[in-house]
């Protein structure tokens, strides 16, 4: 691994029959990192994050971390509507294997503001309380790297704002994360480096300043993005 | 695996319909079956009209008086008759559903039966809205009507050997209450050789004397077989039934197994294919299986819930039954593995259902639309169809876990016999179908 990078992964393949949504490709995140991964709709996101969670498995390539380290967010609500907020994670916390279950339930009520919540079952919750949930459950083990996929997609502004207050509070505290988006916008807001997927490559990878100026734009982040996109023949 | 059997348990909770069905299911099923097998009427009722005047009942056939009453009563036997003093009086009971069918003796019967020149008409009405019904009560009155047929032809028979006997060995006939002393054909015999003796030697007569002397001995001696002959053509063909294949499980004690067996494949075909495309719908699987737990222990979880449910349900419902049924309950050791190994059969291909269809409702469907033909393939009996579509069934059924669930069950409730065999068959089903499940989850995420 290389020096102070908390997540690689390498040489990361995927095919699905004739199709390669992943060509080779290798990533890497460091400790306190935001890094977001960016590129147009079927460019191999969310299945790099998946592999990466161990939810899918590559053809070929490898990644630093056993799926357990890692915690997961998925694009869509993986929680059980029928079971309380609560019971979701304390669920999730027996099967990860956390120590003293109901404090973590606790902890991750509090660091969610759910604790209000916690009786309701999950499917009376509005999307933004549903989506939080997702992400408690996903930090449940307290990981060192924390995947998430489109995490604001169902928000609204306020929600998102919120939420991404909450996810700079764990960059502060060490925690190297990895999200996807299609909001460009959000990228170069939130994450200190950008990674570029298109059509299963690795297109580019570092600052937001330096895709900008790979097209020489004076520009906004969006419009340099499609210009870059546009350069390299997607 | 226990954290995943106590949400999945949590989520039955919550689900207070889908629990009533499974409670009230089994509950409504066997006491539907209870009342139906041991309450129903064991007899069809027919609505019965006797037109022939009382006093024409008994008639006088070879100088003996026959009561036909006596054969009309083994129709009774078969049936619940209702009697009714007239055709439309029948006719409407027909119509209003009071009765099965009618059964209507016109007035010239016994005549008719007594002239022996023309057969005997009986009338039958029925609805024949249904060609199930239809062919029942055809069936049974063309039975009964057989037997009554039967024993009339017996009767007239013994009357016909008796009248050869008669004229056989000779003795007393009575006509028209005047007595007849007949020679009989023996006498006769014996007579005419007896007065050959006294004829003179070249007596013109002796010839023709001889010739019918010989033809008294010739039908004497004939006519001793012709007993024997006439019993045969009154019963030509007796039944002498031997079963080869199968046991002797009475028909209420079988209903009781395929009773048993619907309801063990319903209740576990939907709840194993059910919870497994229910975690899938929840988005949770991805979340699973990335560590937390393997994907063949969330298939053993899955089939544990489905299984034990119906195990359960499927008990409670043979308790149930016991109620109306007589049940062997000192086999109940052999009812429970019957069930286990039956509800791990369903439940192994319900799991294949629910990996394949990956949606609730998609699960739900196929279940359903694979459990019905298949139990109604299992339940063909052999020889209803030709050869050839009948090992096609045979083999299609085979393949699943209905039919070889029912042998295990009707072995263990009514001592059929077959259980080993039935229980290897559902072991080597529930390792295919694991295995399909397994590789089905390949796609599931």
């Amino acid at each position: 691994m290389s020096d102070g990078a908390l997540l690689e992964a390498r040489g990361i393949s995927k095919r699905f029959g004739e199709r390669e949504a992943l060509r080779g490709v290798s990533i890497s995140a460091s400790r306190g990192e935001i890094v977001a991964i960016i590129g147009p709709n079927g460019a191999g996101k969310t299945t790099l994050l998946s592999i990466i969670a161990g939810s899918q498995q590559s053809n070929e390539g490898d990644v630093s971390r056993p799926a357990g380290e890692v915690g997961w967010v998925p694009q869509q609500a993986a929680v059980y509507g029928k079971l309380t907020v609560s019971e979701n994670l304390r669920l999730f916390a027996r099967l990860e294997g956390c120590g003293d279950v109901e404090a973590v339930v606790a902890r991750m009520l509090r660091q969610t503001g759910l604790e209000e919540r916690a009786d309701d079952q999950v499917a009376t919750l509005s999307g933004g309380n549903r989506q939080r949930v997702n992400i408690a459950i996903g930090l449940l083990a307290q990981p060192e790297v924390l995947l998430l996929d489109e995490p604001s997609a169902a928000l609204d502004p306020r929600q998102r704002e919120r939420l991404w207050e909450f996810i700079r509070a764990l960059a502060e505290a060490g925690t190297a994360v990895l999200f996807s988006t299609h909001n460009v916008a959000e990228a170069e807001r939130n994450a200190h480096r950008v990674i570029v997927l298109a059509d299963g490559e690795l297109i580019f990878q570092g600052g937001t300043r330096e895709l900008e100026a790979q097209v020489a734009s004076n520009r906004d982040f969006e419009t340099a993005f499609v210009e870059f996109l546009h350069k390299k023949g997607h | 695996m226990r954290w995943l059997l106590v949400k999945d348990l949590q989520i039955l909770k919550r689900s207070p319909l889908l629990v009533g069905l499974l409670v009230v299911y089994p509950i409504v099923i066997s006491v539907l079956i209870g009342l139906a097998l041991s309450k129903g009427p064991s007899k069809p009722r027919v609505a019965f009209v006797n037109e022939v005047p009382p006093a024409a009942n008994t008639i006088q056939l070879g100088g003996e008086k026959i009561d036909t009453s006596k054969y009309g009563q083994q129709l009774f036997n078969a049936i619940d008759p209702v009697r009714v003093d007239t055709e439309e009086e029948a006719v409407q009971k027909v119509k209003s559903g009071d009765v099965l069918g009618a059964l209507v003796l016109p007035p010239d019967l016994t005549n008719k039966l007594a002239s022996g020149l023309e057969p005997a008409h009986v009338k039958v009405y029925y609805n024949a809205e249904d060609p199930v019904k239809a062919r029942f009560v055809q069936d049974t009155i063309t039975a009964q009507v057989q037997k009554a047929n039967a024993a009339v032809r017996k009767k007239l028979t013994k009357i016909a050997v008796g009248y050869l006997h008669l004229i056989n060995q000779g003795g007393q006939f009575s006509f028209f209450g005047r007595d007849f002393d007949v020679l009989g054909l023996a006498k006769a015999d014996a007579i005419l050789g007896a007065v050959l003796k006294q004829l003179p030697k070249n007596s013109p007569v002796s010839p023709e004397i001889a010739g019918v002397q010989r033809f008294a001995k010739v039908a004497h001696d004939n006519l001793d077989l012709s007993d024997n002959v006439l019993q045969t053509v009154g019963e030509p063909i007796v039944v002498d039934q031997h079963v080869l294949r199968g046991g002797k499980t009475p028909l209420d004690a079988f209903a009781v197994a395929v009773a048993a067996t619907v309801s063990l494949m319903f209740v576990t075909l939907l709840l194993a294919a059910g919870s497994l495309a229910l975690e899938r719908e929840e988005n949770a699987f991805g979340r699973l299986v990335r560590g937390l737990v393997s994907r063949t222990a969330l298939l053993a979880e899955k089939g544990f819930l489905a299984a034990g449910a119906a195990f359960v349900v499927t008990l409670v419902m043979l308790a149930g039954l016991a109620l109306f049924i007589d049940l062997a309950w000192d086999r109940f050791p052999l009812w429970m593995v019957a069930v286990a190994a039956g509800a791990f059969g369903f439940a192994a291909i319900g799991l294949a259902i629910g990996g394949l269809t990956r949606e609730v409702r998609a699960a739900s469907l196929m279940a359903f639309m694979l459990g019905l033909p298949i139990a109604f393939l299992a339940l063909i009996p052999s020889g209803s169809v030709s050869q050839t579509l009948y090992d096609v069934t045979s083999a299609i059924s085979a393949m699943f876990p209905f039919k070889p669930t029912l042998d295990a069950l009707n072995a263990a409730l009514n001592d059929a016999g077959g259980l080993g065999k039935a229980l290897l068959h559902l072991a080597l089903l529930i390792a295919a179908y694991g295995a399909l499940a397994r590789v089905s989850l390949r796609r599931f995420g």
